[in-house]
């Protein structure tokens, strides 16, 4: 096998300077009633050629966002990929280099952090922002934990229903075994009531999550719940759209305490939802407090800039149980794709990937409704997601079914999280959505819904 | 050759107007934004990001990466990270279009290629483990642990037991304590005895109605295989505890020994490192757990589970943690991580962790004499020496010794850690180095400690920078660039 590079006569050399006389040797020490006996049971061994096939074979039996024309999102994305962002990420020395605990051979790693902590920094209008975190979802519950930390004995969380339903499971996960109580507020109209919030908030609140725009594309009324949070003296951690501070205002300057992010938006591939990227900001009142790894500025020996991690006493190698977090391998790879992301487009760019997806979302939004009777299932605006309504949990899937057999994937519908949604539907339209391609699914979504009503009165 | 213009930072480089245009144009018709969203909310202008060309990027970002060394291009023998060669194989296989273009929420039918894939891998790690279910979930070997320890949480309550205590050997990754106390567990330390076992005395005295888990490494963090895991697994079930296995060193012992068979509940992979990776520069890696049949049912949703009409996704498990992130893992490294399994077969895998242990054992034979190895003649698949003789000769720390084998090209070893070795040095060559490099490698630490002290002390010499100085980066931190910030 050409992947092990030792020859039969280096074997032999080494054994003889070990001083063993066979490689089964070196494991003897091993007790033998806990050694494996005989081989373990997998599958034989395939050549580069039939791994190859084997693979392109499994893959075929998939039919992903390349065969199918998505309008999924619901924290995965579609989005434009620029060429240059999976060129600079095959790069041997990026992707095969380990985190950087030596700065000397490691200023590339490095110095790429720390343009990409400025960048989100700059992105979200933040004092700091950390290496990155696993995704979106345990950033969020890690800014949680930071703001319940930050927060003296109050140990209160209040999150809105509106919320990506996954990211309130996960924040449920990690805090079942620590005394933490988590609040769940309806969001009746698709949005947050920033006065039932209010009537929530008490001494006991430790932060308010919001998530902007929130899991149903509906733009939240984040100022004025930040307003009511801080009034109440709780912290307010904002789930943010990368992709939407093209045009919305960020939370840093509306005055949020902690931002946590899903970057996937920014050049990372949908993958089935991972590797993905956790962005993590903060104020700088909390950044003692905050979990990962930090790049920061320094010089070297002849006063040269160069770049180390640092602020390491806050972390699982050297604080071990009274860490911030455990997190140790984190995303490397995906926070400089995110960072050549941001680089290619710059703030014109961003902005157009954001003035496309809200257009496009609202066109689609006018044709589906227009053509199909399908409904609004929220007032209020929203970016580039939108929810709407079918007759019943039924047509929603006979409309999922006539799209997907015409070559769409026709959003995803919300029942599974949402039993009074059991016949919504949330579209996502990015900039790659073409027109032609919108207007083929509203001709589609309006057959499904004629021949579905048809077929009832049949059955009447 | 070091191109010092191009490497500038991305905001020095910015110049209004250069932005590349990689858009389309709007085919829909348009509306002011004003008119579809709140004036309150709309920002008066866009971040204020760089504005860099498409050429630009590329010369700065392949400029910066030739400022990295990594698997593909030194030998990079840094303990306890398994920096073994990543197969291209593998990267092709994982970024086939019908792979990377698939939507966590698209239907089960139009996903069948890559459920298998993951069902497979599950059954191949639960094999590799000797344990009964896994799952793939986990983003990497830290978060493989909380969701372990989080198991274990769960099933002692759904037992009705108040445990509270997790028992972790001295020798253990900072990771493990870290990991119990977000789990809302205490750590309580357990001592190593001198041949660097967990100290059976010391772990008897801790062992009581408290203790929820005890997590073991196992071969250890000092390259060590401990010889009593089977009676250690028997104490903890004796007090009632579950073991766990950190399987961050799973490269010693594949097809030889499973944790399963030593008596262990539980254990994660560390994909990123046993089944190559790649590490990406600090990641992406997975976690993989796996558990007993008893833990079964506490395991994360949702499960893969193989049905008559084919691949599904389970999530109606009332006993189940929940969920550790959103969607269902790494998937682009779990399917390197599935590729390599497969090309490698039983038979492979047990010549990976032979070589690896072959290729530890010869290096440390010909660097014991330089670098005394305080805890034995043999290891598994890394070994720890200490450079503490030649600290009091001749003033040499590990950290010295390690920025000079920077300007000879090697990458260092992980340096001092574990916590119970001074001045440590943990070297991990892997199956992938051939005997020159190894041969070469020693030669060098060799020469390096004949060498001028004050040489070593200013080393490295030939890397982009030299030593940085990290007490000025930690006591006035400067995290962000900004428009004020000096540029040296
Ligand atoms: C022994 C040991 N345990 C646990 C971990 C944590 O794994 P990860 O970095 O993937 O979170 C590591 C590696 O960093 C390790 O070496």
């Amino acid at each position: 096998m050409a992947y092990l590079p030792q020859s039969d006569d280096d074997i032999r050399q080494m054994l003889e300077v070990i001083g063993v006389s066979s490689v089964d040797g070196l494991f003897d020490h091993i007790p033998q009633e806990i050694r494996l006996r005989g081989p373990l049971k997998l599958p034989a061994a395939l050549s580069e050629a039939a791994l190859q096939q084997h693979m392109e074979a499994l893959a075929a039996c998939n039919s992903g966002t390349d065969r199918t024309i998505s309008f999924l999102g619901a924290g995965c994305y579609d989005h434009f990929i620029p060429a240059v962002v999976d060129f600079i990420a095959s790069r041997s020395e990026f992707y095969t280099s380990y985190t950087p605990y030596q700065p000397e051979v490691s200023q590339g790693n490095l110095q790429a952090l720390f343009e990409y902590q400025t960048l989100i920094t700059q992105l979200f209008g933040m004092d700091a922002a950390n290496a990155g975190m696993y995704d979106g979802a345990t950033a969020a519950a890690e800014a949680v934990l930071m703001a319940i930390a930050a927060q003296n004995g109050k140990r209160k969380v209040l999150v809105p229903e509106s919320l990506h339903p996954e990211y309130r499971q996960v924040l449920r996960t990690y805090t079942a075994n620590v005394d933490v109580s988590i609040t769940v507020l309806p969001t009746p109209g698709g949005r947050v009531d920033a006065a039932a919030i209010a009537k929530q908030l008490d001494s006991k609140t430790a932060c308010v999550v919001i998530q902007q725009p929130n899991f149903f594309g509906c733009v939240e009324p984040i100022h004025d719940v930040i307003q009511a949070a801080h009034a109440a003296g709780a912290l307010v951690v904002a789930v943010v759209d990368p992709i939407s501070m093209g045009l919305l205002k960020r939370p840093g300057d509306l005055g949020a305490d902690l931002v946590a992010a899903e970057g996937q938006p920014l050049g990372i591939p949908q993958q089935w939802g991972g590797p993905f990227l956790g962005i993590l900001a903060c104020r700088e009142q909390v950044l003692r407090r905050m979990p990962g790894r930090l790049a920061g500025q320094t010089t070297d020996r002849q006063g040269r800039r160069c770049w180390v991690l640092t602020l390491q006493t806050r972390e699982q190698h050297i604080r071990r149980e009274k860490a911030t977090s455990n997190i140790c391998t984190n995303q490397h790879l995906m926070a400089i794709r995110a960072a050549v992301y941001l680089a290619l487009l710059g703030p014109h760019g961003l902005r157009k990937a954001a003035i496309l997806c809200l257009n496009k979302a609202h066109y689609a939004a006018r044709v589906f409704t227009r053509d199909s009777g399908l409904l609004p299932a929220f007032e209020g605006p929203f970016f580039k997601e939108f929810v709407l309504k079918a007759e019943s949990p039924a047509e929603v899937a006979r409309i999922q079914e006539r799209a997907f057999e015409a070559g769409f994937f026709a959003g995803v519908p919300l029942g599974t999280w949402y039993p009074d949604l059991q016949d919504a539907i949330l579209f996502a339209v990015t900039e790659r959505r073409t027109r032609e391609e919108i207007d083929a699914l509203s001709q589609c979504l309006a057959c499904a819904r004629r021949s579905s009503t048809a077929a009832e009165r049949l059955v009447r | 050759m070091k191109n010092r213009q191009a490497t500038r930072l991305l905001f020095e480089l910015s110049k209004p107007g250069s932005a590349e245009d990689i858009l389309p144009d709007c085919d829909v018709p348009e509306e002011p934004a004003e008119s579809l969203l709140p004036g309150e909310l709309l920002a008066d202008q866009p971040p204020p990001l760089p504005e860099v060309s498409e050429p630009q990027v590329v010369r700065h970002y392949v400029n910066l990466s030739q400022w990295n060394m990594s698997v593909d291009t030194h030998f990079y023998p840094l303990g306890s990270c398994t920096m073994k060669y990543n197969p291209k194989r593998n990267d092709r296989a994982a970024n086939l279009p019908g792979f990377v273009n698939l939507h966590p929420y698209q239907p089960e039918a139009t996903l069948q290629g890559l459920l298998e894939c993951l069902y497979r891998l599950e059954q191949m790690l639960a094999e590799i483990a000797g344990m009964d279910a896994v799952t793939l979930q986990p983003a990497a070997g830290a978060q493989g642990e909380l969701t372990a320890l989080l198991i274990a949480a769960a099933y002692y309550r759904d037992r009705g037991e108040k445990r509270t205590q997790v028992l972790i050997p001295d020798a253990a990754h900072g990771t493990n304590p870290a990991s119990a106390a977000m789990a809302g567990f205490h750590a309580v330390e357990v001592r190593s005895d001198h041949r660097g076992m967990v100290d059976l005395e010391d772990l008897t005295a801790k062992l009581d109605s408290r203790t929820a888990v005890f997590m073991i490494t196992n071969p250890n963090t000092l390259g060590l295989f401990d010889v009593n895991i089977r009676r250690v697994a028997d104490l903890v079930h004796a007090a009632g505890g579950l073991v766990y296995l950190d399987g961050a060193n799973m490269n010693a012992v594949l097809g030889i020994v499973r944790p399963g068979d030593c008596g262990a509940d539980m254990m994660h992979f560390n994909p990123h490192k046993t089944f190559s990776g790649p590490h990406g520069g600090g990641g992406p890696g997975a976690g993989p757990v796996a558990v007993n049949q008893h833990l079964a049912d506490f395991l994360p949703v949702p499960r893969i589970i193989s049905a008559p009409g084919g691949f599904r996704l389970d999530s109606d498990r009332p006993k189940s943690i929940g969920r550790v992130r959103s969607f269902c893992g790494n998937i682009g490294v779990l399917l390197r991580a599935y590729a390599y399994l497969r090309t490698q077969g039983a038979e492979g895998l047990r010549q990976v962790s032979e070589r690896a242990v072959l290729n530890a054992n010869y290096l440390l034979q010909r660097v014991r004499h330089i670098i005394p190895v305080p805890h034995g003649v043999r290891c598994m698949h890394e070994f720890v020496a200490s450079a503490l003789k030649l600290k009091a000769s001749r003033n040499l720390s590990a950290m010295d010794l390690a920025k000079r084998l920077l300007d000879y090209g090697f990458h260092a070893p992980t340096v001092y850690f574990p916590l119970i070795v001074r001045e440590a040095l943990m070297v991990e060559p892997t199956e992938s180095e051939t005997k020159e490099t190894l041969d070469a490698f020693a030669e060098v630490l060799f020469r390096i400690t004949e060498e001028p002290e004050e040489l070593l002390h200013e080393a490295p010499h030939t890397t982009p920078i030299s030593r940085p100085d990290e007490v000025r980066a930690a006591r006035n931190p400067i995290l962000k660039w900004t428009p004020q910030a000096d540029s040296v």
